[in-house]
């Protein structure tokens, strides 16, 4: 018998973690943050359910500062029609008039991203919010399970987390209580892109190079989406070939220089590459294990 | 080249060097980019080392960092030109044998650490044999720190050899061998130079090489996990296949009902398929239209799965609180989910020795066999010819923690020889015959709490008005069914059993019952309510402080707890589970017991026919 592929086993592994959310939660979701992770999400959601619609909405938390490219995407998946978009933004941070330039990374974070979830969160009750993160993405979430339990505050304690043992996954919960799950657990960021370019799935543009304006800023290189951004003392608008790795807010996320312009291309440069993904994401580096303590507070 | 992905899992000790060799490992195949090198070098340095400490590439939280010690099953990923590999990093301290097992359940290899200068320790027995107990049939030894006994070929040959004798014994199949320097990195990545008396390949072109492919069960299964229903046009039933291979037009049968139908189509990721083999997650499509739900079993018809209730299976167990025989606990095998209780501890096993010892429960990270009972039957298989269908997990039903996992060996006949034996006079037609409607009123709460006083109340009122009735008194039946039962928190438990069942005869003989038990456990009054129908058993909760009880003290049983001279006494130094939704909640406190009973036969107003 010929073994299924390395793209097919993980491929078969997450429809059959979205399939145990269909079947085990009353109120699921999945967050949507129209990155390439969430893409192909979507895109293994769509599969699970065939020939059925997916069963559940998707949850895009706006905090206001994502590049243009990535509203446009998300309003054009919306438009297919197939899928449910909820779009949140925390009102009281845009009262508050929040921004990544003039609060800094993370209080913009924490207010818009992690209080946004968690009211979105409270607001539909639901009980289970499917995630694109993978454990290699950083330290901390090596150890994340695929069905990670959260309290009725939305909290994340490593000690209250259950052993998983083959598939055979414990979804049960109390009132109030939910779970995060990440069927991309074990898949890496090469994995998606991999993925990505077999199954022809359509992504954010800004993935790939292309001429864009850009500020070196902190040493990381931010393009200059709207007219917000105000140029420092010293600073100036150059156009340079840049692409992305991974997609937040514009102020927040690093280009890197690239000529990659295809998959083929960005796959190439990614087997070469001598940097982390996570390496162009700010809010990373505010410090040391800061990735597990936002955790603890309820970021995804 | 080997296809597909390998997942194996790394075990021995801190001191062993296991996170470095798999930083070293990650190291060699290329996988540390240059801002992780430079994070390395920086924590390196930080730590007053000037070589890479490789060990920190893995130790992710900062809880275990300052602890100097892993405390989780952590999962890395990498890949060379000729695989992917995902590694499974499991802590080898004594009291984590449930991460070892955690780890070994997602693998079908493990790589076992030694220490070159201490040789084989009770906890390399101790891996292995819990490797082996999860069903791991390949194992690579890695004799570390060659260094440190001066590159000698004998002193590995001394560890090795031994080691295969051991792993032979404990069923593993293959044992590859090789000597390691981890943090230098010889024979990691690249065949040592320092050794030349070992021929072998390097650690990486092992892993890159090994055949794991497990052979498939033969036999086709599909555990339905979802009943995909969006409208009238369209049923399928959604799962991954476990064994075997289905194709259009297979007859297939639902299990454990046994229900027979033909395949109509398989809906696959992407396309509908002609057919389709394990590991592959589908939505199958039968001929006609049959009730089946998740935690059913498709199964070939010509070669259906086994189908019992009663099992015999060794438990590791995961709780914090140890594991009570004939508690109700929650199983999960396949998708389905029952209710099941341990009816017998048969022993458990010394996981360093393997030796059986005598036990009456099982504490966190022991091994046991056991004998299990399911509330219904269901389809499985031996846990060595099918992981999906023979390994289970224990949930506790009031904390939903997952408190164990289990290996399906056998299955009991017991059950299979003993019917139910059919009479023909049933509880409607004894009930009719009392012109009642029987049930059970289960009256909880702390000794002194007065449930005997108002119960007995209650009894006299009903016997008044022409009602068959029976109390069943806690402290009456341990003087009879129930003599050789103590107050230890498991014959607590089975003496809530007891009264429970003996309560639900007492209901199936058409009487009105009133059952007065401390039954301190939620779990147990879950229990008792599982084995009455629907609207049969009414909880009365008689909520009196535990000062006031103490103060009545009706049997000096207080004073006796308090000064020492009788343990486990509930409320001093044994928990009382309070109920959060009993049909009746009395708050006694103040209230004479008269006013208590009206209440109850306020209660029952109408509910008894």
């Amino acid at each position: 018998m010929q073994g299924l592929s390395h793209l097919d086993d993980l491929e078969a592994e997450s429809i059959q973690i979205l399939r145990e959310v269909f079947a085990c939660f009353r109120r699921p979701v999945m967050l949507y943050s129209i990155g390439k992770d969430s893409t192909v999400l979507l895109h293994l959601l769509r599969k699970a359910s065939r020939p059925a619609r997916p069963p559940l909405p998707l949850l895009h938390v706006d905090t206001t500062w994502k590049f243009r490219e990535m509203i446009a995407f998300r309003d054009r998946v919306a438009a297919e029609g197939d899928v449910e978009m909820l779009v949140h933004i925390n009102q009281d941070g845009v009262r508050q008039g929040i921004s990544p330039l003039t609060h800094g990374s993370a209080v913009h974070t924490d207010v818009m991203k992690t209080q946004g979830l968690k009211q979105a969160l409270d607001r539909y009750r639901f009980d289970a919010a499917i995630g694109g993160a993978r454990r290699d993405e950083e330290k901390s979430r090596a150890k994340e399970r695929v069905f990670s339990f959260r309290s009725a505050q939305h909290r994340w304690d490593p000690k209250q987390q259950r052993p998983e043992l083959w598939q055979a996954w414990n979804t049960r919960i109390r009132e109030g209580e939910s779970v995060r799950v990440f069927p991309l657990s074990n898949w890496t960021e090469l994995d998606v892109w991999e993925y990505i370019r077999r199954e022809q799935i359509d992504v954010v543009p800004l993935y790939f190079a292309k001429e864009r304006p850009v500020v070196m800023r902190d040493g990381a290189l931010i393009m200059v989406d709207d007219e917000r951004f105000v140029l420092r003392e010293g600073e100036r608008i150059e156009q340079r070939r840049v692409r992305f790795r991974t997609l937040g807010c514009y102020p927040l996320t690093g280009a890197i220089e690239s000529q990659a312009d295809s998959l083929d291309a960005i796959i190439e440069e990614m087997r070469a590459s001598r940097s982390s993904e996570r390496q162009g994401r700010i809010i990373d580096h505010d410090g040391a294990s800061s990735m597990e303590k936002k955790k603890q507070e309820g970021y995804f | 080249m080997a296809a597909g992905m390998l997942r194996f899992i790394t075990c021995g000790s801190v001191d062993d060097g296991k996170s470095t060799l798999l930083g070293r490992l990650l190291y060699d195949a290329g996988m540390l980019a240059d801002d992780q090198l430079e994070a390395l070098r920086r924590d390196s340095h930080k730590r007053g080392g000037e070589a890479l400490d490789f060990a920190l590439v893995t130790d992710g939280l900062d809880a275990e960092r300052e602890q100097g010690i892993t405390i989780d099953v952590a999962w890395r990923y990498f890949h060379t030109a000729r695989r992917s590999f995902i590694v499974g990093d499991c802590p080898g301290h004594e009291q984590y044998t449930r991460n070892m097992a955690t780890g070994a359940s997602q693998v079908d290899l493990a790589v076992v650490l030694v220490d070159a200068r201490k040789g084989l320790l009770p906890q390399t027995r101790r891996h292995t044999y819990i490797c082996a107990l999860l069903g791991i049939r390949r194992v690579i030894l890695a004799v570390n720190k060659m260094d440190l006994v001066g590159l000698d070929a004998d002193v590995y040959a001394s560890i090795v050899e031994p080691y295969r004798a051991l792993a032979a014994s404990l069923g593993i199949e293959s044992v590859s061998a090789l000597p390691v320097v981890a943090p230098d990195g010889d024979n990691v990545g690249l065949r040592s130079e320092r050794m030349p008396w070992y021929q072998g390949p390097s650690l990486i072109e092992l892993l890159e090489t090994l055949d794991v492919e497990v052979a498939p069960a033969a036999r086709f299964r599909l555990p339905v996990q979802w009943v995909n229903r969006p409208d009238q046009s369209f049923r399928g039933y959604a799962g991954t296949v476990c064994g075997g291979r289905v194709a259009v037009g297979d007859e297939v049968l639902v299990q454990p009902g046994g229900r027979q139908a033909r395949v109509e189509r398989i809906v696959g990721p992407s396309a509908d398929l002609a057919d389709a083999v394990a590991g592959q997650a589908i939505t199958l499509c039968l001929d006609r239209e049959l009730d089946i739900s998740r935690g059913d079993v498709i199964a070939a018809a010509a070669q259906p799965a086994p189908i019992a209730d009663q099992f015999g299976c060794h438990l590791v167990w995961f709780g914090d609180a140890p594991l009570l025989p004939n508690r109700s606990y929650l199983l999960r095998l396949g998708t389905a989910t029952v209710n099941a209780r341990v009816t017998a501890i048969k022993h458990k096993v010394d996981v360093n020795t393997q030796a059986p010892l005598a036990a009456r429960r099982l504490e966190l990270n022991e091994v046991g066999y056991c004998n299990i009972d399911l509330d219904r039957p269901l389809a499985f298989e031996r846990y060595a010819d099918d992981r999906t269908l023979g390994g289970f997990i224990l949930i506790d039903r009031q904390s939903n923690a997952t408190v164990a996992c289990g290996m399906l060996d056998f299955a009991l006949h017991r059950a299979a020889n003993i019917h139910w034996q059919h009479t023909d006079v049933d509880k409607s037609t004894r009930a009719l015959a009392k012109g009642q409607q029987p049930l059970c009123l289960w009256f909880t709460g702390l000794s002194g709490a007065g449930k005997s006083t108002i119960a007995n109340l209650v009894e006299r009122r009903l016997a008044a008005q022409g009602y068959h009735t029976y109390l069943l008194d806690g402290d009456n039946l341990r003087l009879g069914l129930n003599v050789d039962l103590g107050f230890t928190a498991e014959a607590r438990v089975e003496n809530v059993r007891r009264v429970a069942e003996v309560g639900q005869l007492m209901v199936d003989a058409g009487l009105v019952v009133l059952v007065c038990v401390i039954s301190p456990f939620a779990s147990e009054r879950e229990f008792a309510r599982g084995r009455f129908a629907e609207g049969e058993f009414v909880e009365v909760f008689v909520d009196t402080p535990l000062a006031e009880c103490e103060q009545r003290d009706p049997k000096g049983l207080y004073a006796k707890a308090r000064a020492g001279q009788i343990s486990n006494f509930t409320g001093i130094d044994s928990p009382y589970e309070r109920p959060t939704a009993p049909e009746l909640h009395l708050h006694a406190e103040g209230q004479r017991a008269e006013q208590l009973a009206e209440q109850v036969l306020a209660y029952l107003q109408g509910r008894l026919g």
